[in-house]
């Protein structure tokens, strides 16, 4: 992305009451560019914090996680026919024991983890987004928590599910988020001695210009996007 | 080491030189370094199809010290760049170098952090496939090419002395490969 | 810089110090050569790979062994880590096709239906897909599937010896790659599912290449069954071998042939259908050995399995044909149709004739869709598919641009080396090389 892109942060509603950024077009601004797009105002409109009844099995699931554990989650989100559960990082812990160990949830598989960097979310910047499923009920679930750029930090939830050991590995490789209680949080997919969390958005992509006869291309972060 | 260092230059160096240069194109083991994709398809360069083995090259020696070519098929990454480096060090002259496919060309597709912008910013390459990935006969034209036109050309004795010589001035002289810039103009 | 002494240099003139500098410089070798000093005991420090001919690519083993048995095994990934999930992110949502496909480079297809199923359902278009796209979506599936699995019995079998087994895995998978190359143009790494549909219909001569491709299959696949079922060679080396049980599996987040080896029939096709897998007739297999000679019987029979589904693929297809095989979304739908010319593939003379003589709209829709893309609203999705490795999903993160905003594929092969320590550790050092080889990753999809 380039630096053209003003993104003006607005208090907002949406999940984790995150500000509702607003893309401002790419040319113009005293350039001359006399396309239009300097007008160009579209906001963006991430899917809306559902309220309750939330369909399907989805209230008799959360209605189960608030008996096991207090106060589990803050916001809900149901898109798509997926739900979403914002957890704090304080309560992760908890909230995957009892997500594995209770019989009517029993989500003994965890699928992935994955990291997300939000620059635009102040004060929760690094999602971790966890993907659970349920054999025994053949249903899935998305927690996602989140944690600031100041404070990178989640606790580890690798004592339910040994699987996110590599994951939660390539999560700090790649983010910086780093997990406590992980015995051996190192790098995965870049080289040891790599400086830097490379899928952050504030990383760049890196890349050389690109040679023809007469011109030079340069790499895809430093060309226009829309 | 052997006869061919104790013969002078001129028609007999020639000569044996031809003979070298064929046997060392008729035996051309490559080291297996299969990388990514064009892994699998130097692997049907090697099955049935396309059958290498019709000239003697389905012997993919997996320990470079028997090996004289190094096919890099794939994306070199950052962290495996030591180690084809390593891999290539081990390799025992003569050797000659394929970088197969775009990635191992250029960066292929990924022009990015985590890809060595082609094999030739690590060891010096002989000759470039592109494709991504090359079908196996554009593999096989371009063994045959590299066979055919380089390996048995190459010269021995005092003249491959004189050619390590001159290419090893060349190098020392020569900008690093990501310092190579405007040279398409 | 590490300096050692390679015997084999030549001592005499020509070399400057009769050394040869090594690049790795050791890497972490001497801090594990050091640790196991430290230790005293008889155990030996191995390094396999990640150049290894038995490694399935470029994967790094850590193996501390005592005589034979190996007490420790650490795998080491990252070789092939390309940066493609961060560089979907600069590209358009279509153009993400090509980068996901290059991940499970043995069975590209299924990336990129597990990448496109994912934007499809951000788009709200999931029932919108046409059913001939579907159907030739489940048959490029499922002849990957067979392909994948022939690889994998291939390399499987030539690690341990069998070279025949690998020759005529790929003799088979030739005739697959020729309809691949038929129908999208290319024998790997195809671009051909796309956020929509699929690039283009099957040519005039499909589905008589497929009927003879099936018949091919038909004829040879019993092959393998003949040659590596009941060989005592082939058992020996693989019953008993890489033994995970179901908990283990679970706790480890494995998925495919494995899990299914310890006779579990998890199978995301019939579990949570997608593409229309609910309509096709096939079955699960599973075995109940939990080992490496379970999960080849399991990748055998699936291959039967696979082909059956081709074969209702193939009748459906041949019912269905002129019908659309891309979405009727103008804003969405691939605009370009291809076709060989005289210079090579590019866009069919009709279309470059219809945008260019006869409609405005389609060519300001052909040039906006290659050139920013469409436009995904705000969300996130996460969709499995089950590839032939195992469970393989995306989770895709849009912000309502026409780039995708963090695109993050799970791929099983990731998972599955996690359970390297638990099948190796107390077996002995060759059978590594079958444990993993039962395991199948592809280092592409491990390190993305």
């Amino acid at each position: 992305m380039s630096d053209n892109d003003a993104l003006i942060p607005e208090a907002g509603t949406g999940p984790a009451a995150q500000p509702a950024p607003v893309r401002q077009g790419m040319w113009g601004k005293g350039s001359g560019d006399t396309s239009g797009y300097n007008g160009l105002r579209r906001s963006v409109e991430w899917p809306a914090a559902a309220v309750a009844p939330y369909g399907s099995w989805f209230d008799d699931a959360l209605g189960r996680l608030s008996q096991l554990v207090a106060d589990p989650f803050s916001t809900v989100v149901v898109d798509h026919g997926e739900l979403t559960v914002y957890v704090a990082r304080e309560r992760i812990v908890e909230v995957m024991q009892a997500l594995r160990d209770d019989a009517y949830l029993r989500f003994e598989f965890c699928a992935s983890v994955s990291g997300v960097h939000y620059p635009d979310e102040i004060g929760s910047e690094l999602h971790v987004v966890y993907h659970l499923q349920s054999m025994t009920h053949n249903r899935r679930i998305r927690i996602e928590t989140s944690c600031p750029d100041a404070d990178p930090h989640v606790p580890s939830i690798i004592a339910t599910y040994p699987t996110v050991d590599w994951h939660e590995r390539e999560t700090w490789d790649m983010f910086g988020i780093i997990f406590d209680g992980h015995p051996h949080l190192t790098r995965i997919l870049m080289p040891d001695d790599w400086v830097g969390h490379p899928q952050r958005k504030d990383y760049p992509l890196g890349g050389i210009p690109i040679e023809f006869k007469g011109t030079v291309v340069p790499p895809v972060d430093s060309r226009r996007s829309y | 080491m052997g006869i061919e260092d104790k013969v002078p230059q001129g028609v007999v160096l020639t000569t044996l030189e031809g003979l070298f240069g064929w046997m060392r194109q008729a035996s051309f083991w490559p080291a297996t370094f299969g990388l990514a994709c064009c892994a699998i398809e130097m692997m049907t360069y090697g099955a049935p199809r396309f059958d290498a083995g019709r000239w003697g090259q389905e012997v993919f020696r997996a320990s470079p010290r028997q090996a004289d070519l190094m096919i890099i098929s794939g994306r070199v990454s950052q962290k495996m760049a030591p180690v084809l480096r390593q891999v290539y060090d081990q390799m025992p002259n003569p050797k000659w170098v394929m970088a197969m496919g775009v990635c191992a060309s250029s960066g292929g597709m990924f022009n990015n952090y985590a890809i060595v912008q082609g094999g030739d910013h690590l060891v010096p390459v002989d000759i470039y496939v592109p494709g991504c990935p090359p079908r196996p006969d554009m593999l096989i034209d371009a063994m045959w090419k590299l066979k055919k036109g380089i390996v048995a050309k190459r010269p021995i004795g005092q003249n491959e002395i004189d050619f390590q010589d001159a290419a090893e001035a060349a190098a020392l002289v020569a900008p690093a490969t990501h310092e190579m810039k405007g040279l398409l103009r | 810089m590490k300096e050692t002494t390679d015997f084999y240099a030549s001592s005499s003139e020509g070399v400057a110090e009769g050394a040869v500098y090594t690049a790795m410089g050791g890497g972490d070798w001497a801090d594990i050569a050091a640790e196991q000093a430290e230790r005293g005991d008889e155990t030996l420090v191995i390094n396999m790979g990640p150049q290894h001919p038995s490694t399935h690519g470029v994967l790094r083993l850590m193996v501390e062994v005592d005589g034979e048995t190996v007490t420790s095994i650490r795998p080491g990934i990252g070789f092939l880590h390309t940066g493609i999930e961060k560089n979907m992110e600069y590209r358009s949502w279509t153009q993400g096709t090509t980068f996901v496909t290059r991940m499970d480079y043995v069975a590209p297809l299924f990336n990129e239906a597990a990448y496109c199923l994912a934007v499809e359902r951000l788009l709200d278009i999931e029932d919108k897909i046409p059913q001939r796209a579907s159907d030739i979506r489940v048959l490029m599936m499922e002849l990957c599937r067979i392909a994948s699995h022939l690889v994998a019995i291939g390399t499987g079998g030539m690690e341990i010896g069998a070279l025949t087994v690998m020759t005529i895995g790929f003799r088979e998978r030739e005739m697959i790659l020729d309809f691949f190359e038929a129908v999208t143009g290319l024998r790997m790494n195809h671009a051909y599912i796309r956020p929509g549909g699929v690039a283009n219909d099957l040519p005039e001569t499909g589905i008589a290449q497929l009927r003879d491709l099936i018949n091919w299959l038909e004829k040879h696949l019993p092959e393998y069954a003949a040659f590596c079922n009941e060989n005592p060679i082939f058992k020996g080396r693989m019953c008993g071998i890489g033994y995970q049980d179901l908990s283990a599996c679970f706790a480890l987040g494995v998925t495919g042939p494995i899990l299914r080896s310890t006779g579990y029939g998890w199978d995301l096709r019939k579990q949570q259908p997608y593409c229309g897998y609910e309509t096709y007739d096939f079955n699960v297999i599973t075995w109940d050995t939990s080992d490496a000679y379970g999960r080849f019987r399991v990748r055998l029979d699936e291959m039967w399995e696979s082909l059956k589904i081709v074969k209702q693929c193939a009748d459906r297809l041949e019912a269905s044909t002129g019908e659309p095989v891309m979405i009727d979304d103008p804003k969405i739908a691939w605009p370009a149709q291809l076709a060989v010319g005289p210079d090579g593939q590019g866009n069919s003379h009709e279309h470059i004739k219809h945008i260019m003589g006869e409609s405005m709209e389609a060519l300001i829709h052909h040039f906006k869709l290659v050139t920013e893309g469409f436009r995904v609203p705000a969300g996130q999705a996460y969709v499995p598919i089950e590839s032939p490795k195992g469970e393989l999903a995306c989770h895709v993160v849009s912000d309502g641009g026409t780039h995708p905003f963090r695109v993050h594929m799970r791929d099983p092969g990731f998972n599955h080396l996690q359970s390297v320590p638990i099948q190796c550790e107390g077996g002995m050092l060759a059978d590594i090389v079958v444990a993993i080889g039962s395991l199948d990753p592809v280092m592409g999809g491990v390190d993305r």
